[in-house]
Parts: C-alpha cells; structure tokens; sequence
C-alpha cells in the first residue's frame, strides 16, 4: 500500500508537497495519513478531496483515509462539513465524528458548487453570516457583506463557467496570530476541471505558441482577463475580485495545472508566479482577507 | 395626471414599464433570465416606451448579471434590430450596485441614467465631459426647449454633445418639436404601470 503523508499544516501553502506525493502514485492502494495534521484551512480540506478523489477516479477504488489523532482536528473538520463529502470518496480507518447540531461558528462548510442554483444558495448562506465576522473580527464596514458575496459569486461562477466540472468552496475566519498578527478570512474554491490551460486553449494558446502552457494561460486570464468566450463581456469576475481584494489588502492565488499566480500583498512574501509545480487537474483558488486596525489606522475598505 | 404639458402622446411615449428585480442578482443564468423577461416586454411595446428597472429590491448584484441586466439589455435596445424604441432608468440604485453597473458600462462603453437611493438622477458609464456636463445641465432643467437649445448652448461641440445623449437615448428629443427632455422628467409626468 502507498502511504501518502498529509503536512502537519496544511493550506495553499504546503499543498504543493501533497501534490508532489499524489503525482508519483502507481496503481497501488492508496493511504491518506492525516494522523499528524495539526492545522488544516478551507484550502487544505479541499485540496484534500481533491486529491482524494483523483486517487479514487485512477485507482478506480477509494484510498484509506488515517483521520487525525487530534480531537480539535477531527472536531473542526466535522464542524466544517469534510466527512460529510469525504465519505464519498475516501474510506476510514476509524469512525469520523458527527458534525455537532445546533448553530455553527462556520462561515461557509464545504459546500459543492455543480449548479448555478448552488451559487445562489452560497450567497444566502454567507448573506446571513458574514455581516458579523466581516464587522466584528475583520472590522470592515456594513457594506462589506455585499461585496464579499460578489466576490463569492464570481468564483464560484468560475468553477461552472470554465471548469465544466464540480467543485467546492468554504470559507472561514481564523486569528493569524502568530504569521500575522491579526484575524483573517480565508475563501478557498477548488475544482478537478480542465483548468485554466484547458479553458483557454481553443481560442488562445495558437497566439502563445510555444510559451503556452498552465502559467500563461494562467496570467492571460489573471492579468489580462481573457475566456474562451467571444463575449466581450466575459472576463471580468477575476479582474474585479482582484481589485476588490486589493482594496481590502488582501491577498489572492489562482493554481491550475502545473503553475501558480497570485496578487501578493505586502505582509505576504511568496513569489507571484511560480511554475513547474507538481501537477494537478482544474484550479484552486484561495483569497485571504486580513483584519483592518478597528481604529481605521491601516488601509481600510 | 399631467400629461397635458406636453402636447403630444406622451402617454404613449411614457408607457413606463416597472421590472422589479428582487433579492440576489447573481449568476449568468439568472441575470439572461431577467434580461429575456424584460425583452419579452419590450417586444409586447408599441411606439416609444421608457423602461424602469427598479433594483431597489435587489440586495446582491453580481459582475455577471449585471452584464446581463444592465449593459446586453442596452445593448439589445441600441442596435438598428432593436425590438422597440426604449428609454431605459434604472431606479432604486444602491452604492453597492454602482461598482458592477460602472464595469459593465465601461467594458462595452454604455451610459445608462440611474435614480440612486437617495432620489437623485445620475448618469453612469461612458462619455465625453461635455456630454456629462450637458446631460447635467438637461436633468437640473427637466426640460430644454429647442429655441433655447442655442442660446443656453453656443458652443457646436456642447450641442454636438446634447444630439449624442440623445442619440445614445440618455435624453429623449420629443421628434414633433424637438424639444429635449430628461428622463428623469418623464418619470414624474407620466403614469406607472405594473
């Protein structure tokens, strides 16, 4: 049996060595060991069953999945709704806890996006929910819950537009303390589809011709917001999360195929473009929304 | 009912037609299906009709329906196959429906007249200075009477200016006396239908 061994942290950050592991697996059984995972984010769940899934569709048998020996792991990854859809793609080794009943601190569980009708109900979930973490922990003003529903429209949109395959998005409010000193919020949406490379090919990589690939493509809609799409007006759902995200001081990273870009704010240090990563099917998108000083004293909305 | 101030049909020009859009605008999908509705009511309109589309019940507008709702409707309506000839208002604009309408204005270079929350009349989008200057100077009248066209407007581009707001339908040129109206007028003088 193939072991693959889950980070102790995972998010979009310390993705690509999960990545790196699923792309060397054979035909073999596979083993997902999450038992030391201490820290898990939206982006790390689902890139967990995205990566679970994969295993399953090549294998054509679901992988074992070794949960997490911490409690609080377990608890949060119930509490956000990951056994619920990890049943149907991984095997347990042990029971996985219930999520509990009654009202949840969770922003947005994961929730798979397949249907327009699935947008729809993304933003009534967040309209009711985000007005108080978006005021309360991040200190953004009132109006900010409707722009950040835009923002979670649109790229949810994107998995149905451009992947032509399911997805999920989660999103949650966490206390960077230590990295950064301050709360954020974390919107991941991940899909197993044609990635951005696919999307775009048909219409764009003859311009490209042997600079195509998943980085430029991925900056042709990222940067300049091209869609496989005649309709001048296509392509603008990317381009106004950027600005908007921006505007918060936020930051966010688009990964699909083999190649990473990213808007980096300044408290961020990673590398806006990266290339030659591990391969992996359809894209992942994260976006981090950092707290502002509740005395307005930084960069406010 | 005070269409008797202007001696023409303007019953028929002020054919107000309310789509009151509710709740959350988001997604392609539904954004192409309010669009559709809207046509299938352009189509059913005869002679000169004014359009309001009222948003003060949506919470949500995405990029995506705004596209649809706001700019492929003008579009729609700015083409010689046009299925009528329409004015279009949009009512009940929120702060938070400006951003996408803006976007979606200027990635096609429309210009579309809002009434904002607070009641006033704005024009949104795409155009010269001196067609937002002189858009503004007919909405602060209502009304500018052909023979005062010259005198309030000497300059050749500023009328120049005035015949392109009412070519792109920003402000209506009554055909019979050449008067120019601002949209906002006919609102008040003619009557609402549901």
């Amino acid at each position: 049996m193939k072991v693959v061994d889950v980070p102790t942290s995972l998010d979009y950050r310390s993705f690509d060595p999960l990545a790196e592991q699923v792309q060397e697996l054979g035909g073999a059984k596979t083993l997902f060991d999450t038992r030391h995972l201490r820290w898990v984010d939206p982006h790390g769940m689902l890139a967990l069953l995205g990566a679970g899934s994969i295993v399953k569709e090549r294998q054509g048998v679901p992988p074992l999945l070794q949960l997490p020996e911490q409690t609080d792991v377990l608890g949060y990854l119930a509490r956000m709704g990951f056994f619920q859809w990890a049943g149907s793609i991984f095997q347990f080794d042990t029971r996985p806890p219930r999520r509990s009943g009654g009202e949840s601190d969770v922003l947005l569980e994961i929730t798979p996006v397949t249907t327009h009708q699935d947008v729809h109900a993304v933003v009534d979930r967040v309209q009711a929910r985000a007005g108080a973490i978006l005021a309360r922990t991040l200190h953004y003003p009132p109006t900010a819950v409707v722009q950040f529903s835009v923002i979670l429209s649109e790229v949810c949109q994107n998995i149905i537009e451009h992947a032509e395959a399911p997805g999920w998005v989660a999103a949650q409010a966490y206390n960077w303390a230590r990295r950064l000193g301050r709360h954020v919020l974390l919107i991941s949406v991940v899909d197993l589809g044609r990635g951005f490379r696919g999307s775009l090919s048909d219409e764009h990589a003859a311009r490209f011709g042997d600079r195509w690939g998943d980085a430029t493509a991925l900056e042709a809609a990222f940067i300049h917001g091209l869609t496989r799409f005649h309709d001048s007006g296509r392509g603008q759902g990317i381009q106004q999360i950027r600005k908007q995200v921006r505007r918060w001081d936020g930051g966010i990273s688009i990964r699909s195929g083999t190649a990473r870009i990213a808007d980096v704010p300044s408290w961020e240090d990673s590398p806006p473009l990266e290339d030659g990563l591990a391969p992996f099917p359809g894209a992942q998108i994260s976006i981090i929304l950092p707290a502002h000083e509740p005395d307005g004293g930084d960069r406010g909305p | 009912m005070v269409l008797d101030r202007i001696p023409i049909d303007v019953s028929r020009l002020v054919d107000q037609n309310v789509a009151s859009l509710y709740s959350y605008l988001v997604t392609r999908p539904t954004g192409r299906a309010v669009r559709l509705a809207i046509e299938s009511r352009l189509v059913e309109t005869s002679g000169t009709a004014l359009f309001l589309i009222d948003l003060s019940e949506v919470t949500v507008l995405d990029f995506s329906c705004a596209d649809e709702v706001v700019a492929k409707l003008l579009l729609r309506c700015a083409g010689p196959d046009r299925p009528a000839e329409v004015f279009f208002v949009f009512r009940g604009v929120q702060d938070s429906h400006l951003g996408p309408i803006e976007v979606v204005l200027r990635r096609h270079d429309l210009a579309a007249v809002a009434e904002t929350d607070g009641g006033g009349f704005e024009l949104l989008g795409t155009g010269s200075e001196g067609e937002f200057r002189i858009w503004s100077e007919v909405e602060s009248r209502g009304r500018i009477e052909r023979d005062q066209v010259g005198a309030l407007f000497p300059e050749e581009a500023d009328r120049f200016a005035l015949q392109r707001l009412a070519a792109r339908r920003l402000v209506f040129e009554r055909p019979d006396s050449g008067d120019y109206h601002a949209l906002s007028r006919l609102i008040r003088l003619g009557p609402t239908r549901d």
